[in-house]
């Protein structure tokens, strides 16, 4: 039995050691310099913390981020959710259509940025459509509207992946349960409300964190097509931590990287308590 | 009736997904005087609005002999992702591999610290690792070769988690069987483990390989030299002369992926599934 618990620990030591070297140590360093002046080496204190939370560019960052998730994530859940029941009871096309859902997760952001180009200019194909409807169009890239471009690009990348952990959690629904539901005269919608949507919880957790997660990638459409110093509305925590890369302000970027790290984990440890409290 | 509506639904939003896709090929045996045609009001040199066509009226190879005969920097950033990729697969089945064995198959001191950490990791976005992998890097002397980008990726813990799953899956008492005839932890690991969990190494191989290609702040932050730089960095622009081998490029960057999307399909579809059940 001690050998076996050896031989556990060899398997993952390699690779462990690697995520130490790489990750873990070094944001150890990280988290003292966030406490460090940035000339110098004197102590801090919550200066550069203080300092990052009083910024102008990363305020506006972090409201622009945290409206595009409160944006993005319920039209995303909702929609990946809609089109997954819909799928469900599909018989012809089903592969393909999955398939197809999924085809944006193999492209890669530089191919599309020539696209997003022609779409969403001022002449671009997106206006010309609205113009045929008569309706205003809007110069996409440079005005607010960038906002709803990244909202767009979001939901386009992410469906698919999102409908195929849906399906797989509605996968795990017992037939039974429905045809039971529906021999009481259950209908469609109800079946919806009270069969699948409370025996999807648990999967629903895992598929937010994930979207979570994935929304901060968003953030490759929105450099490649418009660079470093975008449209105000479209400013992202991601910017602020590349333009402090360039500056090389380390104290600010210690700071910053700690805070995100912080929301992150906090984010996850209440939504999975929520969740375990209300089961 | 209702039946319709489903199709329509479902069959626009396969559309709406992989339009791209097809714009990219149509635009790929264009000739450069049709494109220019096309997106003229882009380009501010036309009245109205960008148009496209699914079908060239006058098809031409000629973009993708120029791509493929004359443009050695399109070649070497391909190049430089296909070794980026490879480098990084070829790691984590080194070292990932071996930690989702140990971590999934045997209990020691410490596993559930690890597993914990193993999924905050998974969790971080690039911006809070970044200052504490250039810091790294910088130490190791690594920035700006092609290591920098590969030695970190060889440890995201993504793909751990994944065959984490699947190598959860298989049933002790086939393990146990085979301690009982003798067989030693390591060669269980290489004779039942990897073929049994070989969906699982396939699908977490898949997925990595989507997102190395697509891969590109790691790319934009650790490399200034340019002929470093991966294909996932191609900016295309479409001017005049070059519109065709901007649009024959960004089809070319997406094929690679693509094809492996294509062939792994299954896989990857049960990749995603495995971060939604539990086991």
């Amino acid at each position: 039995m001690v050998k076996r618990k050896k031989a556990g620990f060899l398997f993952v030591l390699p690779g462990l050691l690697g995520v130490f070297v790489f990750y873990v140590i070094p944001f150890g360093d990280v988290v003292r310099r966030s406490f460090v002046q940035a000339v110098g080496s004197g102590f801090a204190g919550m200066k550069n913390y203080h300092q990052v939370l009083s910024n102008q560019a990363f305020c506006l960052a972090a409201g622009n981020t945290l409206r595009f998730v409160l944006v993005c994530l319920p039209l995303l859940l909702g929609l990946s959710l809609g089109i997954a029941v819909l799928l469900q009871g599909q018989e012809k096309g089903k592969n393909f259509l999955k398939s197809a859902y999924l085809v944006p997760l193999a492209i890669p952001a530089a191919s599309v940025v020539l696209l997003w180009n022609i779409v969403f200019d001022q002449s671009g194909m997106l206006n010309g459509i609205l113009s045929f409807f008569h309706l205003k169009g809007k110069d996409w890239m440079n005005s607010g509207a960038a906002f709803g471009v990244l909202v767009f690009s979001y939901i386009w990348k992410n469906l698919g992946y999102d409908v195929i952990l849906w399906m797989a959690g509605l996968h795990g629904i017992s037939e039974s349960i429905y045809e039971a539901a529906k021999v009481d005269g259950a209908g469609a919608w109800k079946c919806f409300f009270y069969i699948t949507l409370p025996n999807i919880r648990p999967v629903a957790f895992t598929i937010i964190i994930l979207s979570f997660l994935n929304s901060f990638k968003v953030f490759r459409e929105a450099y490649l097509v418009v660079g470093n110093y975008p449209q105000e509305k479209i400013y992202l925590l991601q910017h602020v931590f590349n333009n402090w890369f360039l500056e090389l302000s380390v104290d600010k970027m210690a700071a910053g990287s700690v805070l995100l790290c912080i929301v992150l984990v906090v984010f996850v440890f209440l939504l999975q308590r929520s969740w375990d409290k209300e089961v | 009736m209702k039946k319709v509506i489903r199709y329509v639904i479902l069959f626009s939003f396969a559309l709406l997904e992989i339009s791209p896709v097809l714009f990219l090929l149509a635009g790929t045996f264009m000739g450069n005087q049709e494109i220019v045609e096309c997106v003229a009001p882009v380009l501010k040199k036309g009245d109205g609005y960008a148009s496209w066509k699914l079908f060239p009226v006058f098809p031409t190879m000629k973009n993708i002999v120029e791509l493929l005969l004359d443009s050695p920097e399109f070649f070497q950033m391909f190049w430089n992702s296909v070794k980026i990729a490879g480098g990084i697969l070829a790691g984590q089945l080194i070292f990932g591999m071996p930690a989702a064995w140990g971590l999934a198959r045997y209990s020691f001191t410490g596993k559930k610290i690890i597993y914990m950490l193993y999924i905050i990791m998974m969790m971080m976005p690039f911006q809070v690792t970044m200052l504490s992998e250039y810091l790294v890097l910088d130490r190791l002397e690594l920035l700006d070769t092609s290591s920098a980008i590969i030695l970190p990726g060889i440890f995201s813990t993504f793909s751990v988690f994944i065959m984490y799953r699947f190598f959860c899956g298989i049933p002790e008492s086939i393990l146990e069987a085979a301690r009982i005839d003798g067989a030693g932890e390591f060669q269980i690991f290489f004779r039942l483990g990897i073929p049994l969990g070989a969906a699982g190494i396939i699908s977490a191989m898949v997925l990595s390989f989507l997102e190395c290609w697509s891969m590109m702040e790691q790319s934009m932050t650790f490399l200034e030299t340019k002929s470093l730089w991966p294909l996932s960095l191609f900016l295309p622009e479409i001017e005049d002369g070059n519109a065709g081998l901007s649009l024959c490029a960004s089809f070319a960057a997406l094929l690679p992926a693509v094809i492996v999307f294509l062939s792994g399909q299954d896989y990857l579809e049960q990749g995603i599934a495995s971060a939604a059940v539990k086991e």
